[in-house]
C-alpha cells in the first residue's frame, strides 16, 4: 500500500506503507519532519497530521484518549489525527495526509 | 546560595539507563549524583507513559513505566546515588586535570571526574503554542509556568488548556486577576472533575470567561502582549489580555548539550561502542540520546551501554587499579556491596 504525505514545507511524499504498521512508523522510517517522541505510546501528540477530507470516513474517528491527547497541540482541526492511531491496511491504500506544525521535529 | 558538591561522576538524566548505570557503578565502587529537569526520577517511563505497559525489558513480559522504574531505584538503593531534581545543566566546562565544573541553573557547581549523559530525547520543556513571534514574549507576558503569583496580581489573564495545569491556575489565579479568560479547542477536559466543576461555577458566576478556539496570534510591543488572537467555530475573535499562559504540557528538546562541544549526529550524541564515550574524553552518553552505526533506541540497549560506560569510567576515575571482571551470582565481594552477603 502506498501514503501520500505533505510535510510541513509543502513537499509531498509517496511513502510505501506495510500493512499493520502504524502511518507513524512510516512516516519516521522514510525520514520525514515527525517528532513523534513517545514512540507510538498514545503518550503525547507530537506525530500530529490532518486527514485529506476524501479519507476521513475510511481512517474513523479518534478515540477518546487520542482527543484527550490532542488538546496538547495548539494547531487542532477538525480533520486531526494521530498518526500513530492510524494503522496502515490495504483500506487505506492511497491515504492522504498533511504533517502538522507541531509534529515537528523543533516543536 | 550557591552549593557546591565534588563526585566521581555525574549523571545528566535519572530515566532509566542513568538508573542502571548508578548500579553498574556501584559495582566498581563508583558513587554518582544525577541531575534531572523532571521533579522525579523515571525520565520518559515516569513522564510520558508511567502506566503504559513496556513488552521488552529482558526477564519482563511485561512491566509500566512506573514498575520499572521503582524496580531501578530498589535495585540501585545500596549505592545510594543522590538525585537533584528540578534543574538543568547549563554549561560543562573542562578543567587543567581532566575532570569536569558543570553548572545548573539552581546556581549549583559540580565538580567531576567524569560526566554520564543520559538525557534520553533531551531535557522536558513546556511545549511552545504555534504563534507566531511568541518567542519575544516569552518570560515577559507569555509564562509557561507560574513562578511568582504577584506577576498576576491586577492583570488581564489569559490560560490556554484543559488539563490540570490549566484548571488549576484558573482557579488560583481566579480571585486576583482583573480578568481571567480560559480558552481551550473543545467543551471536555482532561482534568480533575472537581477542577472542572469548580471552573464552570465560576463561569456560571461571570467571574471567569471560558472561551472555545485556538490561539492562532498575539498583540503587543516590547515583549508586552495586549491581545490574544483567537480561531473559533464563529470565527476570529480577539481578547484584550496583559498575561498568556499557555499549558500544553512538556516535549523534549535537546537543550544546552547543542553548546557543550560534543559531537552530534542529527540531535544526538556520537559515541563508540567499546566505551560510550563522547568526542570529548571523560563524557559518556548512554541511552536514547547517543548515536552510533546500528544504534536503536531501547531501553536495554541503554543498559548494556552503561555496563561498558561504567568500565571505562573506572578506569579514569582509579587510574592503573586493575579491574577484575565479577558476576554478582559468585562474588561475595558484590554481593556484599550489595547488602546480600
Amino acid at each position: 500500500m502506498k501514503i501520500t504525505v505533505t510535510d510541513q514545507a509543502g513537499e509531498v511524499h509517496e511513502l510505501e506503507g506495510l500493512e499493520g504498521w502504524r502511518v507513524m512508523e512510516v512516516i519516521r522510517d522514510w525520514g520525514l519532519n515527525i517528532k513523534a517522541e513517545c514512540g507510538g505510546a498514545l503518550s503525547c501528540a507530537t506525530c500530529h497530521c490532518y486527514v485529506d477530507s476524501e479519507w476521513l470516513d475510511a481512517v474513523g474517528a479518534p478515540s477518546d484518549e487520542e482527543e484527550d491527547m490532542l488538546d496538547s497541540v495548539g494547531d487542532v482541526k477538525s480533520n486531526s489525527r494521530l498518526s500513530c492511531q492510524i494503522l496502515c491496511s490495504d483500506a487505506l491504500d492511497g491515504l492522504k495526509l498533511t504533517l502538522a506544525g507541531s509534529a515537528s521535529k523543533d516543536t | 546560595m550557591s552549593t557546591e558538591i565534588t563526585t566521581d561522576v555525574v549523571v545528566i538524566g535519572a530515566g532509566p539507563c542513568g538508573l542502571f548505570a548508578a548500579f553498574e557503578l556501584g559495582l566498581l565502587d563508583i558513587k554518582c549524583h544525577f541531575i534531572d529537569i523532571l521533579d522525579r526520577q523515571g525520565g520518559q517511563c515516569a513522564e510520558l507513559y508511567p502506566e503504559k505497559p513496556i513488552y521488552d525489558i529482558p526477564g519482563f513480559p511485561m512491566v509500566t513505566g512506573q514498575q520499572l522504574t521503582d524496580n531501578l531505584m530498589a535495585q540501585i538503593a545500596p549505592f545510594a546515588p543522590e538525585f537533584h531534581f528540578s534543574r538543568m545543566v547549563n554549561s560543562i566546562e573542562k578543567l587543567e586535570d581532566g575532570s569536569f565544573k558543570l553548572q545548573t541553573d539552581a546556581d549549583e557547581t559540580f565538580y567531576t571526574k567524569v560526566v554520564v549523559i543520559a538525557a534520553g530525547g533531551g531535557s522536558f520543556q513546556p511545549k511552545r503554542p504555534p504563534v507566531p513571534e511568541i518567542e519575544q514574549f516569552e518570560n515577559k507576558s507569555v509564562f509557561y509556568a507560574v513562578r511568582r503569583i504577584e506577576d498576576f496580581r491586577g492583570q488581564d489573564v489569559v490560560i490556554v488548556g484543559g488539563g490540570d495545569s490549566a484548571l488549576d491556575w484558573t482557579l488560583n489565579l481566579q480571585p486576583i486577576v482583573r480578568t481571567l479568560t480560559l480558552v481551550h479547542r473543545r467543551d471536555a477536559f482532561k482534568a480533575a472533575p472537581a477542577s472542572v466543576n469548580k471552573m464552570k461555577e465560576l463561569v456560571a458566576d461571570g467571574k471567569v470567561n471560558f472561551q472555545l478556539g485556538q490561539i492562532a496570534k498575539l498583540d503587543g510591543e516590547n515583549g508586552q502582549i495586549n491581545h490574544v488572537h483567537l480561531t473559533t467555530d464563529a470565527g476570529d475573535l480577539s481578547i484584550p489580555a496583559t498575561r498568556l499562559l499557555p499549558f500544553f504540557g512538556l516535549t523534549m528538546k535537546l537543550g544546552p548539550v547543542a553548546d557543550w562541544g560534543l559531537e552530534l549526529n542529527d540531535n544526538t550524541i556520537v559515541v563508540d561502542t567499546e566505551k560510550f564515550q563522547t568526542s570529548v574524553p571523560g563524557i559518556f552518553a548512554i541511552g536514547d540520546i547517543n548515536y552510533y552505526p546500528g544504534k536503536l533506541k531501547l531501553i536495554l540497549s541503554g543498559f548494556h551501554e552503561a555496563a561498558l560506560m561504567a568500565q571505562a569510567a573506572k578506569a579514569i576515575i582509579s587510574p592503573g587499579e586493575r579491574v577484575v571482571f565479577q558476576y554478582t551470582t559468585s562474588s561475595t565481594k558484590l554481593q556484599k556491596k550489595l547488602g546480600v552477603a
